[in-house]
């Protein structure tokens, strides 16, 4: 039997911070959400689960538990990909969240972890999620800093997934940073057999820069990857953003779909698909609307080494059409009510198999930006 | 319920419409006939004050007031509606969603409106988007009837529709227009331009008028005027003797 979860306590954040931790999507009277992971800087706040076979532990914990997370730890990122990589991987006391979807388990209510950044020069994470055998595991990442960080700071995350066969992982990431904050999440997923890995990242708040390119490598025959990404650049923003798909596996398909607008804010927006098998299909698609001038850069990029991979990709980068509003001014909508309308259904991307609970926290998110006037 | 007066109007540089004179009474529908290009869309854009289509002289007056100069959405605010020949795609934006931002306060009434157009299974779908002629016409006026308007405009609304679709959609716009009352019960106002004439069946036309090279050329009964262009072509019908 599952046990409630309990409310996060967390009495030290002021009203703002607790609306902006919110507003990432993390929920701290736990109502939706069976689990629960808080790190305030490099403190752990909370780390626990109420549904049965399925782990919340820090980092720290999960090794000792664990043997040292010896099957896991930098299986899918290389400890010497970059200075971000190596910085965490020479922690002497690694922070982080270590989830786990026993063989079977599943969770209807999705686990929430949040990463707060308050005082702190560098927060630093390493993530393990894994869903054994059968399980299927929801998580939504509410990644924030709080109104006040001055000084500013930066992030450093690493996220390894581990999909085994025929499990099923969605992650879904709100960041709601600063306009002084950098954010450098590092993060690959491996898929076996029939395994599928769901990647959503939200991010319609400004931020200093953020760089990050996730990728899965899709091993098992039929494993699926869907990645989605829905962005707002504001001035002073700097978005290098990716995601890229290695289909192995004979069957394995992958998706990654972007919307990006820039109000004045920089968005490269990278993806790759690697087809390296036969019977494997891949698309990319991203579109890029400019509101004020400001940079889209899209690289979309495929790659097929077989006979019998298929890739597509389209991208475009406009302006809002004229012709769209007035068509729906004829219908009764002010000129911004009508722009509005559109960039709204411009940023409404449906995942297929997401659970219902998550898809309203991404429109949640994209309602506050419609109503700050995007 | 609308009168124009000596109205001009250009799109670009090139002046397209040409001192055009109308008055519709309440109730009535006027069809508007004439050759491709001679102005008739441009005269439903103007009217409903679409910007590219800019008034140089002359004035649009609905229900007494000038509205000549306000933006499309005052007037569809006042009672201008328009079914569009053919109406933008809109990406991701879905009709349903369209219709609850269009009607505040009539969201209930989506459903089975939708319903009464078979067009209940697309309000998740992307506006126009992938859909037939005839689903494009049925998503106009399934947003007529949500905005009910006082004065419909109707650019072809039969073109690219089946006959099946003809008879839902000409059913559809009867209603809009209170036809299906008495002749003294009537408020709603009505401007259609048709090629085939299909939708007559349905509208119970008062006046015609043709179009040519941006002017008006002549007023009449609608089934006469349009009888005389099936059989003579627009030449003779610019020439009668109704001018």
């Amino acid at each position: 039997m599952s046990r409630m979860p309990s409310p996060v306590n967390v009495p030290e954040l002021s009203k703002v911070d607790q609306d902006r931790v919110a507003q990432a999507g993390i929920d701290l009277a736990m109502k939706n959400r069976c689990g629960s992971y808080l790190q305030m800087d490099q403190d752990i706040v909370q780390a626990e689960c109420s549904q049965q076979g399925i782990e919340v532990l820090s980092f720290k914990k999960a090794m000792e538990k664990y043997d040292g997370l010896k099957e896991y730890m930098w299986k899918a990122v290389s400890p010497d990909k970059d200075d971000i990589t190596r910085y965490v991987a020479a922690q002497k006391d690694p922070k982080g969240y270590v989830i786990i979807a026993h063989k079977g388990s599943n969770n209807i209510l999705p686990i929430q972890a949040c990463l707060y950044l308050g005082r702190e020069q560098i927060q630093h994470v390493h993530n393990i999620i894994v869903a054994e055998e059968g399980a299927e595991l929801h998580i939504i990442s509410g990644c924030t800093s709080g109104a006040h960080v001055g000084k500013g700071g930066a992030h450093y995350g690493i996220s390894e997934f581990f999909v085994k066969k025929d499990a099923k992982i969605s992650f879904t990431m709100i960041h709601n940073w600063s306009e002084n904050i950098e954010v450098y999440p590092r993060s690959a997923s491996i898929v076996e057999e029939n395994g599928v890995f769901l990647s959503n990242y939200v991010c319609m708040q400004p931020v200093k820069k953020i760089q990050m390119y996730p990728t899965a490598t899709l091993k098992g025959a039929n494993s699926v990857a869907r990645f989605s990404s829905v962005v707002i650049s504001t001035p002073g923003s700097y978005m290098d953003l990716g995601s890229r798909a290695i289909l192995e596996g004979k069957g394995a398909s992958a998706e990654l779909i972007t919307r990006a607008i820039t109000k004045g804010g920089t968005i490269i927006s990278r993806g790759h698909i690697n087809g390296k098998t036969a019977g494997t299909r891949g698309h990319l698609e991203c579109k890029g609307l400019i509101l004020n001038d400001g940079i889209i850069y899209a690289i979309p990029e495929i790659e097929g080494s077989v006979v019998g991979t298929e890739l597509s990709h389209e991208a475009a980068v406009g302006k809002l059409a004229r012709d769209e509003i007035e068509y729906l001014m004829s219908r009764g909508l002010d000129e911004d009510e009508a722009t509005a309308t559109i960039i709204r259904g411009f940023l409404d991307v449906k995942i297929a198999g997401l659970p219902e609970a998550l898809q309203r926290q991404i429109d949640a998110s994209i309602d506050v930006a419609e109503k700050a006037g995007f | 319920m609308l009168h124009i007066e000596d109205l001009h109007v250009k799109v670009g540089d090139k002046e397209v419409l040409h001192d055009i004179n109308l008055h519709i009474e309440e109730g009535e529908t006027h069809v508007l006939l004439g050759p491709n290009g001679s102005g008739k869309t441009t005269l439903l854009m103007s009217i409903m004050g679409f910007a590219n289509y800019t008034i140089t002289d002359g004035k649009i007056i609905f229900k007494g007031e000038d509205v000549t100069k306000i933006k499309a959405h005052e007037r569809a605010k006042r009672g201008i509606g328009m079914l569009f020949q053919r109406p933008p795609t809109i990406s991701g934006l879905k009709l349903g969603k369209m219709l609850n931002a269009i009607s505040p306060g009539k969201k209930e009434m989506i459903p089975e409106l939708a319903k009464s157009v078979n067009m209940d299974k697309f309000l998740d779908r992307d506006i126009n988007k992938g859909f037939s002629g005839g689903e494009i016409k049925r998503s106009e006026v399934l947003q007529l009837m949500i905005q009910n308007p006082d004065f419909v405009m109707l650019d072809e609304p039969e073109s690219g529709v089946d006959l099946e679709n003809i008879s839902l959609i000409g059913a559809a716009i009867g209603s809009l227009l209170e036809k299906d009352q008495h002749l003294i019960k009537r408020k709603k106002s009505g401007l259609v331009i048709t090629h085939t004439g299909y939708i007559l069946d349905y509208l119970d036309a008062d006046k015609g008028h043709v179009m040519c090279d941006g002017e008006i050329k002549c007023h009449g009964n609608p089934r006469e005027i349009l009888k005389d262009i099936k059989q003579r072509g627009y030449k003779e019908c610019l020439e009668c003797r109704h001018q």
